[in-house]
């Protein structure tokens, strides 16, 4: 039988997804078990991502499991040329899961098919990266107390940044209202707003993230990056109207809650941090227990 | 002996029994005899191409004796040639006409135009599901991006 793997949050039912983010409620309770012990994990990362490498490996040190795997293509096998297919069927000889992040798209697909054992896509070029999905949901779920009729404001990069249109694409399953804030040449693009539409969700866009911020439940910050811009000066111009600041946070809602992918550069001021309503390093916690949960819930041992 | 071509179809002799396919864009007829596999059977086959059409501007046609085909193996021409035309012919006579429909899934034919996507890096099948028929849109099963008609290429 053909292993279960995790490429795309779409793999996963809304049942699915439920479990694995009250799974993750279990694990933040009770983080340290034997549950992996005398299993081997692969985290094969052909580029380099640390926080997310870390992330996977403290989720599978604190269940007793053991990890190999490299950090970088270029000290590998694969800078003498061997395929992904090889990499893949040698690999999964030696371990019971491979957790991988890779520069091509749909490398990770591809690499589920081959493997005889579940394969984790912890992000595969552009496309997608499910585990931080699931880790925004369970963060969302967790301060919120419900995944139903949230306002989630998302600011920054909305053209280019793969998170906001996987969790858009992951919270479109409830009742959810979405605020789009972001320049001209980084709005979120129509394919995701004609999905809305279709689902009959609201969304409104603006440029200024003073007029939605009271709304939000969630504020999703997103980094604006010079190299997305065809004109320096654009960047120039709005550089500074998408980075949150604490006196921007005075009239919105007691139980909002800021979420950053990280790491950070400047979106967000640092003296947000002692606010009670930053939540991204929390968030990066949250990461473990949902990783923890996804590899339980892959191996069929929870 | 009947004949049941048009007087333009004459241009390509008649066939005693298999299939005539019609009204196949001219700029596409390469592609339809590679996705058939028709330069590898050893069936008799005359083509014609650039004849003139009222409906299709320059138009090309394919006759194979004592071949008939399967729907799923037919439907593949329906990326390049939407509007084609099927006779199936025996002694000479038509006896079932039949038009092409674009199939839910695409595999092994057409390429990602995703120039980042693994199907482009290594032997991999490609695999798509059609999410338009109407332009035709294809939507990787790797990468996830969307192949249009304008992009699409056949392998
Ligand atoms: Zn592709």
């Amino acid at each position: 039988m053909k292993p279960r793997s995790l490429v795309s949050i779409d793999d996963l039912t809304t049942e699915e997804i439920t479990k694995i983010l009250s799974l993750a409620a279990e694990f933040e309770k009770t983080p340290v078990q034997d549950i992996l012990r005398g299993k081997v994990v692969a985290t094969l990362f052909f580029e380099p991502s640390t926080r997310t490498r870390l992330s996977f490996e403290s989720a599978v040190n604190k269940l007793g499991g053991k990890v190999i795997g490299f950090t970088d293509s270029s000290s590998s096998s694969v800078t003498k040329g061997e395929t992904l297919n090889d990499t893949i069927r040698t690999v999964n000889n030696y371990v019971d899961l491979i957790v991988m992040r890779h520069p091509i798209e749909g490398s990770a697909r591809y690499a589920s098919e081959i493997s005889t054992v579940p394969v984790i896509n912890a992000g595969d070029g552009a496309n997608q990266h499910p585990t931080q999905t699931l880790l925004d949901l369970y963060s969302i779920l967790k301060t919120q107390g419900t995944l139903e009729n949230l306002n989630i404001c998302m600011v920054g990069d909305l053209k280019y940044g793969r998170t906001v249109h996987s969790l858009l694409m992951a919270m479109s399953r409830w009742t959810t209202s979405f605020n789009f804030v972001a320049p001209e040449e980084l709005k979120m693009p129509d394919e995701y707003k004609l999905y809305l539409r279709n689902l009959g969700l609201d969304y409104y866009e603006t440029a200024d993230l003073n007029e939605v911020i009271n709304m939000a439940d969630i504020i999703y910050m997103t980094r604006v990056q010079r190299e997305r811009f065809s004109d320096p000066m654009e960047y120039e111009k709005v550089k500074n109207a998408y980075v949150l600041h604490d006196h921007m946070l005075s009239e919105t809602k007691p139980g909002m809650k800021i979420l950053h992918p990280l790491p950070r550069v400047n979106e967000i001021s640092t003296d947000v941090d002692a606010n009670a309503k930053a939540y991204y390093f929390e968030q990066a916690l949250n990461g473990v227990y949902t990783r923890q949960a996804i590899i339980c819930t892959l191996l069929g041992l929870k | 002996m009947k004949n049941v071509d048009d007087p333009k179809q004459l241009l390509v002799s008649a066939i005693e029994s298999g299939t005539v396919i019609d009204h196949i864009p001219a700029s596409t007829l390469f592609k339809v005899i590679k996705i058939l596999g028709l330069d590898r059977i050893r069936n008799q086959i005359t083509f014609g191409t650039n004849l003139e059409s009222k409906t299709d501007g320059k138009k090309a046609i394919i006759k194979i004796a004592g071949k008939f085909f399967e729907d799923d193996d037919i439907n593949r021409i329906a990326l390049v040639a939407p509007n084609a035309k099927l006779n199936i012919i025996r002694d000479y006579q038509v006896i079932e006409k039949r038009v092409v429909e674009v199939p839910d899934t695409i595999n092994a034919i057409a390429k990602c135009m995703n120039p980042k996507c693994i199907t482009n890096f290594e032997k991999v099948t490609t695999r798509f599901r059609v999410v338009s028929k109407k332009p035709v849109a294809l939507k990787c099963l790797y990468c996830e991006k969307i192949t249009d008609q304008e992009r699409l290429e056949i392998i």
